[in-house]
């Protein structure tokens, strides 16, 4: 008997699963409990579509940002006369308009006149104190073209209105008054003097203080309102590349006497850092996304976990027909896996969808990085991997008589 | 020359507390005996197949199984051990339910490293041997009791293992469907598996052609009855001449 020993025997060795055989496996318990494991991906897909749609809508704002700029262009500078040092309202010499428009790189100039005094009202029956915040300006005709401003009805100012009682009115302008169209029939009152709206301005992005503007012509702000013919701001395009050259000499070429009393400004930063900081509030909803996710993973490992107690006859069935501990984990650590990456793909539709439909709903390009959705996947994978670990080292750790003795 | 099937020498099992399901068994089974191990409960019987089948090891005592030592083993060497050499037949089926009876018998030749297709056909081979070739996509709960136990003795035999071990096969059943049952595994016998069958009944266990009967963990007795005999007697009570 002792010639008969284990060693003379043929090895035995473990034959290695499948992968399709491993995911086939691993997805028995999704299939024989479909609702358990829907509302656990649920779990995981809500936290994954929050953070999506956070990142989406970020950058489909931040895509809708970069269109609004490279249509209006990021080479306005505006001058604004400032305060002197003795906190009183600087006036810019009336010739900085023409001094600028010297500067070689400098394509074009345009310039608006505030007129304190002319208030507007929607008639005359309006009690004086009811200036309803409207400025009024005198407004040169080319100032739509540099500020890239446009019409939502009628006209622009041109050489014959110009001279005439005749104003156009910035969108938040016209909305307060309540005039909706432009047309012989709509006048307002201009400091006491009926004036025959001509045209509405669509928001301008890159001049925001024209929206709540009256804008009269130069000669009949002079001529009727009283206008001194000092500018208040001037709008300048100019090239591109020399953009900040032009930025150092712009005050002292507005107001040689003293360049410290104007104010020179780039809009469309303005519109930049206000992306950023809405990019900074959309970095703390992701981390409320991500609290979401965990959860969710919290779910998966419950669910993992249940699924491991009630399975024990199955797991010491399976220990009995030759499945080592290392398959037994395998196979609950592919459930988990694939637990989580059915909520990640869910997350993904999900998110992009509520992107899309956002996008859509604002005319913005819905744009969803490819990080955010590789992250995404690979976020839920950890997560699952994480969730279903313990649970299927607990299922490996059960040994096979205490598992198929179980009721 | 081939070894025993099975060779306990010495076997003691003793859980903590003191309790001694097994004492100092010793037992020899040869290729393609057919084998009861009888005894109220709490005999010892329940362990002793645990022991066989390599679920569970021994506090002392050797176990050698189809001729390897069981201590010398791993882990996964002896899940190899038992995916390769031994088929188990549970009294309550462990059936997959809402899964039709070809892939529950294939399942069983999941840990094998064959591919899907081969299972399947093997799996239906092995239906076909237990007289289930009609049923294949039927589920566990379309079919009777007797049937279902056909479905997981051809899973326990899809593999073509050298050892069956039925715990108690017929324990879920009535006795005409466990009269078939038992008819199946002695014609599986006949073809040369070796098969060890655990009962309480005593009635089974007569009509096998070695009794080992146990009590508190020890072997009380060890019969063997003239199987032509037993034949005799069996066809008699058929009402076969």
């Amino acid at each position: 008997m002792a010639a008969i020993d284990t060693l003379d025997r043929p090895r035995l060795v473990p034959a290695r699963m499948r992968p399709d055989d491993v995911l086939r496996v691993g997805a028995v318990g999704l299939r024989t409990r479909p609702l358990r494991a829907f509302l656990s991906a649920l779990g995981i897909a809500i936290g994954i579509a929050a953070m999506i749609s956070v990142v989406g809508i970020s950058s489909s704002s931040g895509a809708e940002l970069d269109r609004q700029l490279s249509s209006l262009g990021t080479n306005l500078l505006t001058v604004t006369s400032g305060q002197t040092l003795l906190g009183e309202p600087a006036k810019m010499p009336v010739e900085a308009e023409a001094m600028i428009e010297r500067i070689d790189p400098v394509e074009a100039v345009s310039a608006v006149g505030q007129i304190e005094a002319a208030k507007v009202y929607r008639s005359e029956n309006i009690p004086k104190a009811q200036t309803s915040g409207i400025f009024t300006y005198a407004a040169r005709p080319d100032l739509l073209p540099t500020v890239g401003a446009t019409l939502r009805s009628g006209t622009w100012l041109n050489e014959a209105t110009q001279n005439f009682p005749a104003v156009v009115l910035g969108a938040g302008a016209a909305q307060r008054l309540g005039v909706s169209t432009a047309g012989p029939d709509s006048q307002v009152v201009v400091g006491g003097i009926r004036f025959t709206v001509v045209g509405i301005l669509d928001p301008v992005p890159l001049a925001v203080e024209l929206d709540s503007a009256a804008m009269v012509g130069w000669p009949a702000a002079e001529a009727r309102l009283d206008f001194d013919g000092y500018p208040t701001t001037l709008y300048t395009r100019s090239d591109e590349a020399q953009l900040e050259a032009v930025r150092s000499v712009l005050a002292g070429t507005a107001n040689p006497e003293a360049a410290n009393e104007v104010d020179v400004s780039r809009p469309s930063d303005a519109l930049a850092a206000k992306q950023a900081t809405s990019q900074a509030f959309a970095g703390l909803l992701l981390g409320v996304g991500g609290v979401a996710l965990l959860v969710g993973g919290v779910g998966v490992a419950n669910t993992m976990v249940i699924s491991v107690l009630e399975r024990r006859p199955e797991i010491g069935l399976r220990r009995s027909l030759g499945a080592t501990r290392g398959q037994i984990r395998t196979q609950f650590l592919a459930e988990s896996l694939l637990l989580s990456a059915l909520g990640g793909i869910g997350g993904i539709l999900l998110g992009t969808g509520v992107t899309t439909a956002y996008a859509f709903s604002l005319g913005y390009p819905a744009v969803i990085p490819a990080w955010a959705t590789i992250g995404g996947l690979l976020a839920t994978l950890a997560i699952g991997a994480v969730a279903g670990l313990y649970p299927a080292i607990r299922a490996s750790r059960l040994s096979p008589t205490e598992a198929l003795s179980t009721r | 020359m081939t070894p025993p099937v099975i060779e306990l020498s010495d076997v003691t099992k003793s859980y903590p507390g003191g309790v001694k399901a097994l004492a100092s068994v010793s037992l020899r089974i040869e290729r393609g005996e057919l084998t009861a191990i009888v005894g109220p409960s709490g005999s010892g019987k329940s362990t002793m197949l645990n022991i066989i089948g390599t679920l569970d090891r021994p506090s002392s005592g050797s176990v050698r199984i189809d001729g390897y030592d069981v201590s010398e083993l791993s882990d996964s060497r002896l899940s190899a051990l038992r995916g390769t050499r031994i088929g188990f037949i549970f009294q309550s089926f462990h059936l997959a339910a809402k899964v039709p009876a070809l892939d529950n018998v294939a399942e069983g030749l999941l840990y094998s490293g064959l591919s899907r297709g081969e299972r399947r056909r093997r799996a239906a081979v092995a239906l076909e041997r237990v007289g289930l070739g009609h049923r294949l996509d039927h589920d566990p709960h379309e079919l009777s009791g007797g049937e279902r136990q056909r479905v997981a003795i051809a899973r326990a035999v899809a593999g073509d293992p050298p050892l069956l071990l039925a715990d108690e096969p017929t324990g879920a059943l009535d006795s005409v469907s466990g009269a078939g049952v038992m008819e199946l595994l002695r014609d599986l016998n006949t073809s040369g598996t070796t098969i060890v069958i655990i009962t309480h009944d005593r009635e089974i266990a007569a009509g096998l052609p070695r009794q080992v009967r146990m009590r508190d963990g020890r072997i009380v007795s060890d019969s063997v009855t003239d199987v032509t005999e037993v034949a005799t007697r069996r066809n008699a009570e058929f009402g076969v001449a």
